[in-house]
């Protein structure tokens, strides 16, 4: 009996004395160092042996937990039964009521000035993400074309914008469709040629043309400006009434005093508008034949074919109808920053884009809408909490542990929840008087 | 005329460290049949190793540079080769046999995180180390521009020479070669006679891993230069190398390699230095939509 119980110990010391070994194998010059240059310019090397030691520790002890875990009494498992997760049907219209009050709480709140960059950055750039996320998932989630250029057409739409409206004198209305329609457009000429490839060529080939058009963007200067990058074009109107301070302003207008925020509640209620659109698209199109031919397709493109199904018709239409939503975001970006760059839209972009699909899991709109406020807003929280500078040095950016942490979080979602990914599928007709007991 | 020989030589030297990297992905490509978005990361990473352990001997125990080079091109193949091994245990042994986009997606995943590790633990700035190495051989002189040959780049090309070489005996003529090409043919029926698949995928990343970290410290060597953003770039050209020269096929990896930097030089050289990676890019799309089994590849064909 003594012998028994102490085995599984003893054992879990001597895994985690080699995954201790393990890490610090790994942790050895990368961690254990570090490299700056000096005054002349020099690298110099600063030893960072106590970060090093708590890595190894980190290791022995994450190991050792494991190891315990993993030798524990298996009848526990038992208790581990999924338990039949509720229908929440109040969830989606309090978290619309939540959406539409928020910037107008902020605003009552905060006053127009502080509540600027929540209205914006919390607000504005969540929403145009979620709109992304949205706009991905028909293409990857619903029809599993895995699109790893999809920040290209978001560029379409920016660009589009950006070039089309002094040239054209349109106002933004008119420009919003024209735009998601251009990088529509665009979804159908790269679709077009990579649709005999398989998946992850495909993937591979959207991520190619996505960095072509990045660099033309940098080295076109004569219509993109390169670097520099576009601005100075003509901004948001509240239906045709400008929100500038001025007689002729929204402001003015209303009777109210003139403040930035005013601009960006109407841009956050126009993004709310769209990715609701977007929602709706997707989730009615579902129910439809295309909708359903896009998920047999993800499941068996062999099976699909044989059944008759116009599998290159199928594809193109998942993928212009997840640039055209791309596009819109795009021309909502072109005005929400007022400046368009190529350093907008690179790969670390689409990897974000993906990242979110990917982590809302269940390929529900929900987790979706959900992923996109983790990943965007954390790294803004982050940089809120100064206090986290003092324990990191001064030079601490938020944004590249985020973009660790969602690495890690996309690895470990594969890793144990790989079906995750894509749409479950509701069955549309059920037998019986409680179809809540299916899911 | 000269300028072309100069370009020549360059496009062979960067071609050999792109064909390195592109043996990892062939190799990977081959036995599992995934594309290992995060190779062209572990290269990045191993350049890093290389450069901490190169100024780790020559500052704190001051080793001469050349004898430094050799250990540290030694030991950071070692290091690499620990890290992916982790990484394959980590992030894909558990995804095979899932569903076909999963292992690309957590590759995905693991090249952020490599790519964003190195920029917090290392920072976000280029990396330079002073220049070693880097005396001439004039090959033509007199004429209007002097061709030279630089003994890095002799070093270079006769290292990847030199690996290749071992890397064919290895493959071609060891028990770990025949179970390895088994494995590519039919990794089922492999097991069933005995050979035991999961050591040997791991082994594929060991010896991938390996020899991109001689590609890293090539690299170091011959920039000088190296950032945490520099995976990216290389890994895409190296893969275009690989999928140029037929994926799954050794051979293929290298003269894709080769060509990919003999393509890069000339068209800096002789179009536009703006858009060389616009060529790259475009001869992995054309390539995979015309050519899909590349120049030395088996085609792949499609069993129901």
């Amino acid at each position: 009996m003594l012998s028994a119980a102490a085995s599984p110990f003893s054992r879990a010391l001597k895994e985690s004395a080699l995954a201790t070994l393990i890490v610090a194998g790994l942790a050895f010059p990368i961690i254990a160092f570090r490299a700056d240059p000096d005054f002349n310019n020099l690298l110099e090397l600063s030893a960072r042996w106590p970060l090093f030691l708590a890595f190894c520790a980190l290791g022995f002890g994450l190991r050792f937990l494991l190891s315990l875990w993993e030798s524990r009494p298996k009848a526990a498992l038992a208790l581990a039964q999924a338990t039949t997760g509720k229908q929440r049907k109040w969830l989606a219209p309090a978290a619309l009521a939540a959406l539409v009050a928020y910037p107008l709480l902020i605003l009552a709140l905060l006053g127009p000035q502080a509540a600027l960059k929540w209205v914006d950055t919390f607000g504005v750039q969540i929403l145009l993400y979620v709109l992304l996320g949205w706009g991905l998932n028909i293409t990857v989630g619903l029809a599993g074309l895995l699109d790893l250029g999809y920040v290209a057409f978001y560029a379409v739409g920016a660009y589009g914008y950006a070039l089309l409206a002094p040239l054209t004198g349109l106002s933004f209305w008119a420009l919003l469709p024209v735009c998601g329609l251009l990088a529509a457009f665009w979804g159908f000429c790269i679709g077009f040629p990579v649709l005999r490839l398989r998946g992850d060529y495909l993937a591979i080939v959207t991520l190619a043309f996505g960095e072509m058009l990045r660099i033309v963007a940098v080295n076109w200067d004569a219509v993109t400006k390169g670097e520099a990058g576009l601005y100075g074009f003509p901004g948001l109107t509240f239906f045709g009434l400008p929100f500038i301070p001025g007689p002729r302003g929204f402001a003015a207008h209303f009777g109210v005093a003139f403040a930035g925020v005013h601009k960006l509640i109407f841009l956050y209620y126009l993004v709310l508008a769209i990715a609701l659109l977007a929602n709706f698209v997707s989730i009615r199109l579902r129910r439809l034949p295309l909708g359903r031919a896009w998920e047999a397709l993800r499941e068996d493109e062999i099976a699909c074919r044989a059944l008759g199904l116009d599998t290159a018709k199928i594809k193109l239409t998942a993928f212009a109808l997840g640039a055209f939503f791309a596009g819109v975001a795009g021309c909502l970006f072109a005005l929400r920053q007022g400046f368009v760059s190529p350093s907008s839209f690179t790969f670390t972009e689409s990897a974000t884009i993906l990242a979110i699909v990917v982590l809302g899991g269940g390929g529900s709109q929900f987790g979706v809408a959900m992923a996109a406020a983790l990943i965007v807003g954390s790294s803004e929280l982050l940089r809120e909490l100064t206090f986290l500078k003092a324990i990191f040095g001064e030079n601490f950016d938020p944004t590249q542990y985020r973009m660790l942490l969602v690495g890690i979080a996309m690895v470990a979602m594969m890793n144990f929840r790989p079906r995750g990914l894509v749409s479950m599928r509701q069955p549309t007709i059920t037998l019986g008087p409680e179809p809540e007991a299916r899911s | 005329m000269e300028i072309f020989l100069q370009q020549l030589i360059n496009g062979v030297t960067l071609g050999s460290i792109y064909g390195l990297i592109a043996i990892g992905y062939t190799m990977v490509f081959g036995i599992i049949g995934m594309v290992n978005f995060a190779h062209g990361d572990v290269f990045m990473l191993s350049a890093f190793i290389a450069l901490l352990l190169l100024l780790l001997l020559t500052q704190g125990f001051g080793v001469a540079e050349g004898p430094a080079f050799v250990v540290v091109l030694f030991a950071s193949m070692a290091l690499t080769a620990l890290w992916n091994f982790v990484i394959e245990r980590v992030a894909y042994r558990r995804l095979r046999g899932s569903f076909r986009l999963a292992p690309l997606i957590s590759a995905i995943g693991m090249s952020t995180f490599l790519a964003n590790f190195v920029t917090v633990t290392q920072g976000p700035n280029n990396k330079s180390i002073p220049p070693f190495l880097d005396k001439v051989i004039a090959i033509t002189s007199g004429g209007a521009y002097d061709v030279t040959l630089s003994y890095k780049q002799i070093l270079i090309v006769a290292v990847t020479a030199a690996l290749l070489a071992a890397f064919w005996y290895v493959v071609q003529k060891t028990p770990l070669g025949r179970a390895q090409r088994a494995c590519e043919q039919d990794a089922k029926m492999a097991a069933l006679l005995g050979v035991d698949v999961d050591r040997t995928i791991a082994l594929t990343f060991v010896i991938g891993a390996a020899l991109a970290a001689v590609a890293g410290s090539l690299f170091l060597l011959h920039y000088g230069v190296v950032k945490s953003s520099d995976g990216f770039v290389p890994g895409v050209k190296a893969f275009t190398a690989a999928v140029l020269g037929g994926i799954g096929s050794l051979p293929g990896a290298v003269l894709g390699g080769m060509a990919i930097g003999l393509i890069e030089t000339m068209w800096g050289q002789y179009f536009s230095s703006d858009y060389k990676d616009v060529a790259a890019f475009s001869i992995l799309a054309v390539t995979l939509i015309f050519m899909p089994s590349g120049l030395l590849g088996r085609p792949d064909v499609e069993k129901v």
